[in-house]
């Protein structure tokens, strides 16, 4: 596929349209019909680091997560910075945010990136997870734009084996509750990282 | 004389079963002249929240622009309307930005949240809110509004005999305040429709 001469840098855009490294990188996904599942290999830097003190699936609320896929530190400012928005808008309105809220803002941060002077683009592509008024809902910010995941008519624990198979595809070497991290979010509304326990058991179903 | 008795105003909201009323005097005044008799102190913010300012005339002119500014913007950003609390919870905080240099305003604020339950609340002129299940009254006649309101006030009752009660409860209190009166504007809410209504009391 002509895509792959565009996989030297993590912010060409490949022929068709994609940005190939993030592709490669990509978190999985899965959709329910009651709940959004969100699910991304753990790649640490060597094995003298401690994986339960790297946690790539952040809360922005009880009742939103967000994973990305790129670069850590980029990933990080982000949080700090979209959680900072959540805070103010529950200070004003004191009301849960909506989801598409800090998706927005955070992609509006995004842009502003691309476009001052002096800076360069956030390495990362987020997935946001959250259940609001609406339902659960599922938004990806690749760079500078905004898709919605569509919902599927799906059990909660069938979208988790499917973000698990998809993750084991592009994965190298063994998978397992240690080197995965799923995060959830159901009808209770609140947004929970799975224990590796709880992720091996998945495995285990899954195989 | 005080500066919240400058133009004169009299506003009460009161709770019935699946709607509320919201009702004003129309008079607006420079302290003992009266400039206008159909002063509009209650405004539309959506079709089920409804503002009432009372207080300094220009401050709650001001301070519905702006209030209003706000809700446009949300309705863009969130594509839906504000509910009641929320909105309570944003003129609290616009109120209390200017803790120092206020607004001279008492808002009143009236309207349907989830399941078409009724809301209402006031809160003084620096944003401390004041919930009420059963009515709420601001503006110069509110000492005789509180005392109306508490003897005409029964719970559950239909939009007709809401709509009975609060104008009797306006139009007996203003008659006592020399600052407030010249009729009286009533708003009644329901899930299906808005009547406004003019009342003609003591014309002074």
């Amino acid at each position: 596929m002509g895509d792959s001469q565009y996989s030297f840098s993590l912010t060409t855009f490949s022929p068709s349209g994609k940005l190939v490294q993030i592709e490669h990188a990509l978190t999985a996904v899965g959709s329910a019909a009651n709940g959004v599942v969100i699910a991304t290999e753990k790649k640490l830097p060597s094995i003298l680091v401690d994986e339960t003190s790297v946690q790539k699936i952040q809360y922005l609320t009880p009742n939103i997560g967000v994973v990305y896929s790129g670069m850590g530190p980029d990933f990080r400012v982000l949080v700090r910075k979209s959680r900072k928005q959540v805070e103010q808008y529950h200070r004003l309105y004191k009301e849960p945010i909506p989801v598409t809220q800090p998706v927005r803002e955070t992609a509006a941060v995004m842009q502003e990136f691309t476009q001052s002077g002096g800076v360069r683009p956030f390495g990362v592509s987020l997935l946001v997870a959250g259940y609001d008024d609406n339902g659960p809902q599922l938004y990806q910010n690749a760079k500078t734009f905004l898709e919605k995941r569509y919902t599927d008519d799906m059990e909660l624990d069938d979208a988790v084996h499917t973000a698990i198979l998809t993750l084991k595809e592009g994965f190298e070497g063994q998978i397992s509750g240690k080197n995965i991290e799923i995060g959830i979010i159901g009808t209770d509304k609140n947004f929970r990282v799975l224990t590796p326990a709880e992720i091996d058991d998945y495995l285990a179903e899954v195989e | 004389m005080s500066i919240f008795e400058y133009n004169g105003s009299a506003l009460v909201a009161m709770v019935g079963k699946n709607c509320f009323a919201i009702a004003s005097d129309r008079r607006l005044g420079v302290q003992l002249q009266t400039i206008a008799t159909d002063f509009q102190r209650i405004s539309k913010i959506h079709d089920r929240l409804f503002l009432g300012l009372s207080g300094l005339a220009t401050d709650a002119q001001t301070l519905y622009q702006r209030l209003v500014f706000r809700h446009k913007l949300y309705q863009l950003r969130e594509e839906r309307d504000m509910k009641p609390e929320t909105f309570a919870n944003l003129v609290s905080a616009i109120l209390y930005e200017k803790r120092f240099g206020p607004y001279f305003c008492q808002p009143v604020i009236a309207g349907l949240g989830d399941e078409d339950k009724p809301f209402i609340c006031t809160m003084d002129s620096i944003g401390a809110k004041e919930l009420a299940k059963d009515f709420v009254v601001a503006g110069t006649a509110s000492e005789s509004l509180y005392g109306a309101c508490e003897s005409m006030f029964k719970d559950d009752m239909e939009p007709e005999e809401l709509f009975e009660t609060v104008s009797q409860a306006l139009l007996s209190s203003v008659d006592r305040d020399c600052l407030s009166g010249w009729g009286g504007h009533v708003y009644v809410v329901t899930p299906t429709e808005v009547k406004e209504r003019i009342l003609k009391g003591r014309m002074d």
